[in-house]
């Protein structure tokens, strides 16, 4: 494999997340390589109110009403409060790194923004009139208030974005503060995604869709990509953040180095609203961006996170389109869904596969993939099954990938430190 | 029944201290919303939504910009409650 010019060298130095597996990064990991699964139950009247055909989510493991002060809580939709907790556990993580405010930048996204402020406002408008209507109800329903609260907490004067591509926003958002370190605009960019949409409403509006699972009387083994029994993904929720630095600024100062973002790949299908293109040509074209972004082929990659939902469409999809683009090779990646632990946090997913992909060369472990009992038999790459298994020794590539409804995909290629 | 002066203040300081993370015993007569408990403008309408339910009065938006202490809006729910 070939290096990329050493100033356009992305590095990871902080990791931050709140997960239904644990309420930092440390704990989601672990648990994540434990095979524990994050989905539960509703302590709720949910399914009775309102006829919910599903019972049950992959619900935060921590609320952020335990980390958080009071006024923070009430002036933040759940979302911005995920991102808040998970920004400043990753900003701390990175050593809090002392940078000039107009080279630090901020880019948080959610795939549906504030929709517990949106759908709370509209409750209140119709039981008390407008007169109750709070103040901050813009603030805190606007998509961009992660980015923007973020920005705030850190000084970050560089920029402060959201970008939305539904169930990829987390993966472009990095995408995003990669592009921000090579282009100069920054030295260092606080980057991720988070999403909280655990609410009936969105609940019902997937159901509808016919893409969740309905396995309520088994939520730990409901998301089971690659499984032949899938029937859907679970919903999930939480937050995550990596602080990306130049390598020359993470030198500087002497920061621990996790791994390296190596290539950003884009695509859209531009095939449907919702279903992805079967021929997996986005995909394939994504993957092959962000290969060639990061000057490495298909031959170097070992480890490949998987967008896999758990829904029998998508994760065939996407695995037919990794051995369209690496053929023979692809026996030589692991590929894990941790989807099947953690459930899919739409807008969070890509960021936290992403943090799972760096800590996945940063110890040399591909997590595992639970809920496995019948691999499908079209699945054409190896799953790690149940435990995580050892990566090799030396310069390791893997792939995160993360696509959205609307036709969205996005690559990232992470490489060893 | 309206409430004494006493116990708008109360009421008042539970009110901000819920808004703003102060202690209640930090919201006294005498300071100003802007310069001693640094509220900004969205944060005291939050306050003055919240007061005008829990006081069952009307606070104009036109009065809002007058009651810069605690104390100016003590006296203005009292008398609005008396109207």
């Amino acid at each position: 494999m070939t290096a990329a010019p050493a100033s356009r060298d992305v590095v990871v130095t902080g990791l931050g997340a709140t997960t239904p597996l644990g309420g930092d990064a440390p704990s989601t990991w672990a648990a994540a390589l434990a095979g524990e699964s994050g989905a539960r139950t509703f302590e709720n009247d949910w399914a009775e109110k309102y006829g919910l055909p599903v019972t049950f989510a992959a619900t935060i493991k921590v609320r952020p009403d335990e980390v958080l002060t009071r006024p923070e809580t009430k002036r933040m939709d759940p979302s911005t409060q995920y991102a808040m907790v998970a920004a400043r556990e990753a900003w701390q993580d990175a050593g809090a790194p002392e940078v000039d405010g107009e080279r630090l930048g901020a880019v948080v996204s959610s795939g549906i923004g504030g929709i517990w402020t949106t759908l709370d406002g509209w409750d209140l408008l119709q039981e008390r009139g407008a007169r109750r209507m709070l103040p901050m109800t813009v603030p805190m329903l606007m998509p961009n208030s992660p980015a923007a609260y973020v920005s705030l907490e850190l000084g970050a004067k560089a920029g402060a974005h959201a970008l939305v591509s539904a169930c990829a926003s987390g993966a472009e958002a990095i995408g995003y503060g990669v592009d921000m370190i090579r282009n100069g605009r920054a030295d260092v960019v606080v980057c991720g995604g988070t999403e909280a949409t655990i609410h009936p409403m969105p609940i019902a509006a997937f159901a509808a869709s016919r893409t969740l699972s309905l396995r309520n009387d088994d939520p730990q083994g409901a998301s089971r990509p690659y499984d032949v029994d899938r029937d859907g993904f679970v919903i999930g929720e939480g937050a995550a953040v990596l602080v990306l630095e130049s390598a020359e600024h993470a030198a500087a100062r002497g920061a621990r180095v996790y791994a390296k973002i190596g290539g950003v790949g884009l695509s859209a299908d531009a095939y449907h609203i919702t279903s992805p293109d079967p021929e997996g040509t986005g995909q394939v074209s994504a993957m092959r961006r962000a290969l060639e972004d990061a000057g490495v082929t298909s031959r170097d990659v070992v480890h490949v996170n998987a967008h896999a939902t758990s829904t029998k469409v998508g994760d065939l999809t996407e695995t037919a389109s990794i051995r369209t683009l690496m053929g023979g090779e692809a026996d030589h990646v692991r590929l894990s869904a941790t989807k099947s632990m953690t459930g899919h946090l739409l807008g969070g997913a890509g960021a936290l596969e992403t943090l799972f992909t760096v800590k996945a060369l940063a110890d040399r472990l591909a997590p595992p993939t639970i809920n496995v009992a019948n691999p499908d038999p079209e699945l054409q790459v190896p799953l790690v099954r149940d435990t995580p298994e050892k990566l090799p020794d030396g310069d390791l590539v893997a792939i995160n990938n993360s696509f959205g409804f609307g036709g969205h995909n996005v690559a990232l290629v992470v490489t060893s430190a | 029944m309206a409430y004494t002066a006493q116990e708008i203040l109360e009421g008042l300081a539970e009110i901000v201290a819920e808004e703003t993370g102060l202690p209640t015993d930090a919201v006294v007569t005498e300071k100003s919303f802007t310069d001693d408990l640094d509220i900004d403008s969205l944060s005291m309408m939050t306050i003055v939504t919240h007061a005008e339910d829990k006081f069952g009065v009307r606070i104009p938006d036109d009065e809002v910009k007058n009651l810069a202490t605690v104390g100016d809006a003590v006296s203005f729910i009292e008398g609005a409650q008396a109207a």
